[in-house]
């Protein structure tokens, strides 16, 4: 087997304590699968969430990021997921420039009961990354 | 405060295209205050060029560093011994603090991390906007303390020109009238009658317009 066809993506989910966190927990409650590429990152809210977190997963050859917030008007911390939307947005624009593609950072709102749709999410940005390839720093850092 | 802005990373990547070691200073004074050159936004940029850098196969060598303030030999000093280490210097300070420290080290590259816009103040979080301009021959005190020079896209000095709409600026909707904004001060304050008084042309003579200008304040010299 070629080395390319045992690639499988790697993607970090940061997900909301209040929502997204307990969406991805309903999932797991419900014996809902979903890919294994995706680690979650348990964070208190996607607003604490700072530019150099995601910045700092994608040099260590991460291949996708995943930031998952509650509904938007549905925050516990009122405005923390309206914050981490312009945060990735401007991540995104870098990470084009940076030649890394605005494609492998995506932003997600959904609530505590949406276990579905945070299995959809997850399936949505697996099938993204995996069409995408591997991290170009993934690549030239030789990361396994 | 001085207002500056980052430049863009593939800017950026090309400043330092040529160098394999290369030193990043912040500073710690109103570029931090502005979110464009503290040690964050060094922190943030230093991501992008390493990643950068690394996708084109040519790994930088980069340290960072935020001093106090740039635009002082005192708090440049400290860059001596990190300095010695690298091919070249990025600064994410003003354009004050680029060249102070191009000064402070003749033979070592000098970049500009930043575009510098201007002196002003803070509005709103992340919102800053001019108010100064820094004419060496300050007018507040007759037009209430707003400066025409700086806020009036025309620089008119007697009296408002026929374009504003309402209270707005001709030339942007979102700009103030600044002669709206002074004759409301004025009349606030109960000084209407200084819009009285004719004032002659600008002397730009104490202004940027004869070079670069120097101060010596006896006084306070050692």
């Amino acid at each position: 087997m070629s080395q390319s066809s045992q690639w499988e993506p790697r993607i970090i989910a940061f997900c909301c304590n209040y929502c997204a966190y307990a969406a991805a927990d309903l999932a797991g409650s419900k014996r809902m699968q979903y890919p294994v590429n995706v680690r979650i990152i348990h964070t208190p809210c996607t607003g604490k969430l700072e530019m150099e977190h995601i910045l700092g997963a994608f040099e260590k050859g991460i291949d996708g990021v995943l930031v998952a917030g509650c509904l938007e008007g549905g925050c516990h911390f009122l405005e923390g997921n309206l914050r981490a939307r312009k945060r990735t947005d401007r991540i995104r624009q870098m990470l084009d420039e940076i030649g890394v593609g605005g494609e492998r950072l995506k932003m997600v709102n959904l609530s505590a009961a949406e276990a579905p749709t945070f299995v959809r999410r997850v399936n949505e940005i697996v099938e993204t990354v995996r069409a995408l390839g591997p991290s170009p720093l993934r690549e030239s850092a030789g990361a396994q | 405060m001085i207002v500056a802005t980052p430049k863009p990373v593939t800017e950026l990547k090309s400043l330092i295209a040529r160098h394999e070691k290369v030193l990043f200073v912040g500073c710690g004074t109103c570029v931090t205050v502005c979110l464009a050159g503290g040690e964050r936004e060094v922190g943030i940029a230093s991501y992008a060029m390493r990643m950068a850098r690394q996708i084109e196969g040519k790994p930088l060598d980069l340290t960072q560093i935020t001093i106090e303030r740039q635009c002082e030999n005192e708090f440049i000093k400290d860059l001596a011994e990190p300095a010695s280490k690298t091919d070249a210097i990025v600064s994410f300070g003003c354009g004050a603090g680029v060249q102070a420290i191009a000064e402070r080290f003749p033979s070592k590259p000098v970049y500009a991390g930043l575009n510098t816009q201007f002196l002003g103040i803070l509005e709103e979080q992340a919102t800053w906007t001019e108010k100064c301009l820094g004419c060496g021959d300050c007018m507040l005190a007759e037009f209430g303390g707003i400066c025409p020079l700086t806020r009036c896209a025309k620089r008119m000095l007697n009296g408002p020109c026929g374009g504003s709409k309402e209270t707005q600026c001709e030339v942007a909707e979102d700009r103030p009238c600044a002669w709206q904004l002074i004759y409301t001060r004025l009349k606030n304050i109960d000084q209407l009658d200084r819009l009285d008084a004719i004032v002659p042309p600008k002397d730009w003579r104490t202004a940027w317009h004869v070079g670069a200008r120097k101060i010596v304040r006896e006084e306070h010299r050692v």
